[in-house]
């Protein structure tokens, strides 16, 4: 039997060198180097294809690696992956659960496969469903649950035996807003009962509502591995937009803010990091403009997350769509 | 959070039960497909072989001709439902994905290898038991060797269950999984021996004949049953040990290289 205890303060996860290039020949993972420290909450962003899927996948001993090295909590992937697989807690982007299996019965094979004797299975199952809104569907046969519904019910088989790191692979997509923030606010519970939480959206506004630090991925490399706070302040300048009170038709010579009029009652300015807004509300009041609204133009996460990977994005045009 | 972890081997026990009841589970909550299908089978063989064209056919081996393919019918039944039932089982969760329930989990291959067979052996034996009471109708029963019999049941049930799981670790379809059952298992299971002694073969084709593992199975139930075998006993099971042990290791590599089941 390993004995082997991870120390308190091994980070959640240690990724060094990891790479992977499929029998196709297409190299997934390219040298990849990340930590993720215990308790964290960790967004791992990237477009489509990027490789975050194929992490996960060696993360959860679904994908065998090429190179490198993976530890969880101490625990080295290559020499005892049993230790790595109970620390971990895997929720996939596409549904794979047994469809003629009921809730409960998905719930306690998942704890009966971790060796999690029945009393407590079964107590893990009623605590985790009812968190996730699904015990009154215990009973019931997964295949005729709702989207949603097979959504969270994935977040609790991950959760059923108790992991110090859950993995979530996109698990809000395609699910509606409410219940959305429903899930964000379960797992910023769960986050603060120590669980580090790692998590890849499309949703930028999620990541950066929910995240403390981020790792972007782009074509099987990391491009960026910060703390969300350092991410956005780099961020120049930000685009409001302006609600107007009454409408303007001739736009005023606008000095420190550069200002685009989009329709009579909508204006577009340009705030730089530097400046503050009340010098801008003051100014606009001196030319009789009453705001009545106001917003940003785009997600802040988004737009860096574009600059970012943006470099590297194929031109649409140049392969070949619409030839 | 969680209560103190259980030891290593409780924790494997609990999963190999965990896998076993999901299998039983399984076989049972489909049993028009499972369990009747055999039953119905081989209720046609008896009325046909059995009855209509064995009063023809008279004795075989010194026995009632109907009395001589009873194991035969018994063991088919076995053979192929301890088969299919592993090979659709662990393709289907393959097929939908959830066996990454088991991998993404901290099961050994071995505990994953005997959860599946012995669901595969069970559901054989429940339909050995199903076949066994409908021949009662035809013939009247009587057990030469109850131990041999039980032995070379479960010995041939767990054969076929390896064998439908490694079967269902290299399939990529449902084509892949209908393609041995179709031309290997069934060409094997009637040239084994179920309605004839090989007695009544050529010498060559006796020789070809030994050739194939089911008729070891064949005769070694019906020595348990009848007390009559074209092939010697210790040989029937040295061949079945052998080759649920070649089988076992050969399921237990796929496993660990996750063939069929990582990339």
């Amino acid at each position: 039997m390993n004995n082997t205890v991870s120390p308190a303060d091994a980070p959640a996860l240690v990724i060094e060198h990891l790479a992977k290039t499929y029998a196709s020949g297409v190299e997934a993972l390219k040298n990849v180097s990340l930590t993720v420290a215990a308790g964290d909450f960790f967004a791992l962003l990237g477009p489509n294809g990027a490789g975050k899927s194929t992490l996960i996948g060696i993360l959860s001993a679904l994908v065998n690696k090429t190179g490198g090295q993976v530890r969880v909590f101490g625990h080295d992937l290559d020499r005892d992956l049993e230790a790595v697989k109970r620390c971990l807690g895997v929720v996939p982007q596409e549904f794979n659960c047994n469809g003629f299996e009921t809730v409960q019965h998905v719930l306690l094979n998942q704890a009966g496969y971790y060796g999690v004797p029945r009393r407590t299975a079964e107590r893990n199952a009623a605590h985790y469903l009812k968190a996730l809104g699904l015990w009154d569907k215990r009973d019931d046969v997964v295949r005729n649950l709702s989207g949603g519904m097979k959504r969270r019910l994935m977040i609790a088989r991950a959760l059923v035996h108790e992991p110090r790191l859950l993995i979530l692979d996109e698990p809000t997509a395609g699910v509606d807003i409410e219940l959305r923030r429903g899930m964000w606010t379960f797992l910023q519970a769960l986050n603060a009962q120590g669980v580090t939480i790692i998590l890849t959206t499309h949703y930028l506004e999620e990541a950066e509502q929910l995240c403390r630090n981020i790792a972007i991925i782009d074509h099987g490399r990391i491009v960026e591995h910060t703390a969300m706070r350092d991410l956005l302040a780099r961020l120049g300048t930000e685009t409001l937009v302006l609600t107007l009170a009454e409408p303007v038709h001739v736009l005023p010579a606008s000095g420190d803010y550069p200002l685009r009029l989009n329709d009579a009652q909508t204006l577009e300015v340009d705030v730089r990091a530097d400046q503050d807004l009340n010098s801008l509300f003051a100014w606009l009041e001196g030319r009789g403009i009453r705001v009545r609204f106001m917003r940003n133009k785009a997600n802040r996460l988004e737009e860096l997350f574009v600059q970012l990977v943006g470099a590297n994005a194929p031109d649409v045009a140049d392969a070949g769509v619409g030839a | 959070m969680s209560a103190a972890a259980p030891r290593r081997s409780s924790r494997y026990a609990i999963a190999f039960e965990t896998i076993f009841r999901k299998e039983i589970r399984r076989f049972l909550r489909i049993w028009p497909q499972t369990l009747i299908p055999p039953a119905i089978t081989m209720t046609l063989y008896f009325v046909i072989f059995g009855n209509l064209i064995g009063r023809r056919i008279g004795t075989m081996g010194g026995h009632d001709y109907v009395d001589y393919i009873v194991p035969g019918l018994i063991m088919m039944s076995v053979i192929t439902s301890a088969y299919a039932n592993v090979v659709s089982s662990f393709f289907g969760a393959k097929f939908q994905r959830f066996v990454e329930e088991l991998l993404v989990a901290p099961v050994p291959s071995h505990v994953i290898l005997a959860g599946f067979v012995a669901g595969g052996v069970v559901r054989g034996m429940l339909v050995a038991g199903m076949v066994t009471g409908v021949s009662l109708l035809f013939t009247d029963l009587r057990i030469a060797h109850p131990f041999i019999t039980l032995s070379v049941m479960l010995l041939a049930a767990t054969l076929l269950s390896v064998a439908g799981f490694i079967n269902a670790l290299y399939a990529k379809s449902f084509d892949d999984i209908s393609i041995v059952p179709t031309f290997v298992l069934t060409p094997l299971t009637y040239l084994g021996g179920v309605f004839y002694s090989i007695d009544l073969l050529p010498a060559f084709w006796q020789d070809v004949s030994r050739l194939n593992p089911i008729l070891y199975m064949v005769n070694a139930f019906r020595f348990g049953m009848l007390g009559h075998s074209d092939i010697s006993l210790p040989m029937a099971y040295g061949m079945m040990l052998l080759a649920i042990g070649a089988g076992v290791v050969w399921a237990l590599v796929l496993l660990e290289r996750g063939t069929g089941l990582r990339s």
